[in-house]
């Protein structure tokens, strides 16, 4: 046995182990992190895609099939990127081997961007699979392919830092919960997902810009459909806001280790 | 002189207004196998996650070959390998994955020599495919040790490696440890089998309450703080223990044929036996018995506990 001399230091070596440790471990239980999902969405496409969707219409010159997609996507989108990074740090912190972490050379920015990327390749996975499927029961025109792939990756970014945010306060599992039944679900269907703001009344159309979620999924759909209640530019505006301020809330409290080390 | 292994400069840690570490301060030379000892909650594994860098510090500084585990945090964790008291695993990943892992969060590149080399010393090969929620408790230790060394590190923190191990995993252990000390790996440990720590360690520090109450040479702290016990057997018996004696906290057992005597550390031994000579004892023989660490540990912290 032979301990040899100390090994060459890599410096990105530990941002690309933890990204991959983060990917090999939602892979692994991708009947949780992918498949289910997807079975939600494909639930929901069904429904409204092929049952309801033909008695409703809600944009003028585009079956509901096509309105509710957007937002669907969008969905699958937002809830994973969220979970993969919810669960996987806070379940860390639960079960105390987040301090393997703590005690390497990782930094506070190779933590983060570890965590967010890994998130964000689930969110936009299980995005992709749910437009995918949508195939089957509406084509969309993709009137602006790169501006839905901005807004794609960016409410991908956004939840991944809301779910570091989320992992770093929850004290347990139902705290963790809530973050998803009361903030991220209700923001969700009150977004405009299912239905247009323009045609809610003046006031609750007012209440809804107060929604940070009607930012993204209009601007998504504008982005797929070329419509949407507000512009591009402001939906975009407000979006990559939102998004720096939660990474700076998130790389604040991976910076100085708050509720991680002692 | 070399660069300290480790350096601990008044150290101190308060939680919920309670001092856990207080004021600490020793040097580890590299090389030494040093030993951290002392009662729950005397405030070691404390000071070892500050070390670690589990822990903030609360005040004071700690340097690790030289560089402050503070400002220069990403050097000094780099030399540093953690076995934690608590079992901690990541129940999704096999331990060839998890050490792979291990590595490569210390910007060490996978080295399958030294890895399979880890993986045969501790008998973790049969389980190397294993998800660490299959290992038993005894393996789960076995590849914390393994994770401790993945990166080489020039200091080895063990803190309690041996807690609820059974036999052939200590020793099997505590041979390995030798091991990596005479490969130049500095060691420190702690446990509460305080024959393992006389026999491992170069240096012992005793904490309590926060503090560092005792910090020698293991040899010297044997000879120093270790009083002797001296049994004199009696050919005839004796009422009561002579007046000459009460001073020596002298003992008679209930037949009246042993005394049971102690002496200091530095209390020469020819001394009692003249005055035992001349207080006309019938002696039949005399055995003594020096105390072991055991002993020197428990009067130490007692004496901690009726100062505080």
């Amino acid at each position: 046995m032979n301990q040899h001399q100390e090994p060459p230091f890599v410096s990105w070596l530990p941002f690309y182990t933890l990204l991959q440790k983060e990917i090999r471990r939602f892979l692994r239980v991708a009947s949780q992190t992918l498949i289910t999902p997807v079975i939600t969405a494909s639930l929901y496409l069904f429904i409204f895609g092929a049952t309801l969707g033909d008695r409703i219409s809600v944009l003028e010159g585009f079956s509901y099939a096509q309105f509710v997609i957007p937002g669907l996507i969008l969905m699958g989108v937002i809830n994973n990127s969220f979970s993969n990074v919810a669960s996987s740090l806070f379940m860390s912190r639960y079960l105390g081997n987040i301090v393997d972490l703590l005690v390497t050379p990782v930094t506070a920015t190779q933590f983060i961007m570890a965590y967010t990327l890994a998130a964000m390749l689930r969110g936009l996975v299980v995005g992709f699979i749910v437009w995918l499927i949508s195939c089957l029961f509406a084509t969309l025109p993709w009137a602006h392919p790169f501006a839905a792939l901005a807004m794609a990756c960016l409410a991908s970014f956004l939840f991944a830092q809301f779910g570091i945010i989320a992992a770093i306060h929850a004290d347990n599992f139902d705290s963790l919960s809530m973050f998803t039944n009361f903030i991220i679900l209700p923001l969700i269907y009150l977004g405009g997902v299912f239905y247009p703001i323009s045609i809610l009344p003046p006031l609750w159309a007012k209440v809804s810009h107060l929604n940070p979620l009607f930012y993204l999924i209009d601007g998504f759909r504008y982005a797929l459909l070329g419509v949407g209640d507000l512009s591009f530019t402001v939906s975009f505006g407000v979006v990559t806001s939102m998004a720096l301020v939660l990474f700076l809330w998130a790389a604040c409290l991976i910076s100085r280790s708050h509720r991680l080390r002692n | 002189m070399s660069i300290p292994a480790l350096c601990i400069k008044h150290l101190s840690k308060e939680y919920d207004g309670t001092l856990a570490v207080n004021d600490i301060s020793f040097t580890i030379e590299q090389g030494e196998i040093f030993g951290l000892l002392g009662p729950n909650g005397a405030g070691k594994s404390t000071a070892i996650n500050m070390i670690g860098g589990v822990s903030h510090i609360g005040s004071g500084a700690i340097e690790i070959f030289g560089h402050d585990n503070q400002k220069d945090c990403r050097n000094t964790r780099r030399q540093v390998g953690v076995m934690h008291q608590e079992i901690v695993i990541d129940n999704f990943f096999t331990i060839d994955q998890a050490l792979r892992f291990h590595a490569g969060y210390y910007g060490v590149r996978d080295d399958a020599d030294w890895r399979r080399q880890l993986i045969d010393r501790l008998g973790l090969k049969p389980h190397l495919h294993k998800v660490m929620i299959k290992l038993s408790g005894g393996m789960k230790r076995r590849f914390m040790i393994a994770k401790a060394l993945i990166h080489k590190p020039r200091l080895l923190i063990l803190d309690e490696p041996t807690a609820g191990v059974d036999v052939e995993l200590r020793h099997t252990l505590w041979d390995f440890v030798r091991e990596i000390n005479q490969q130049g790996t500095t060691i420190l440990l702690t446990t509460h089998y305080l024959e393992e720590a006389e026999q491992m360690c170069d240096r012992i520090a005793i904490m309590h309450h926060g503090k560092v109450i005792a910090l020698e040479a293991t040899g010297t702290l044997l000879n120093q703080l270790g009083t002797r016990s001296i049994l004199v057997h009696l050919e005839t018996p004796i009422d009561a223990v002579p007046g000459d004696l009460c001073c020596q906290g002298a003992e008679l057992d209930a037949a009246g044929t042993t005394l049971h005597l102690s002496l200091s550390a530095n209390q020469p031994t020819g001394d009692l036996l003249k005055r035992l000579c001349d207080i006309g004892l019938p002696i039949a023989d005399i055995e003594t018995r020096k105390a072991g660490l055991e002993e020197i540990f428990l009067q130490l912290t007692k004496a901690g506990r009726v100062e505080t």
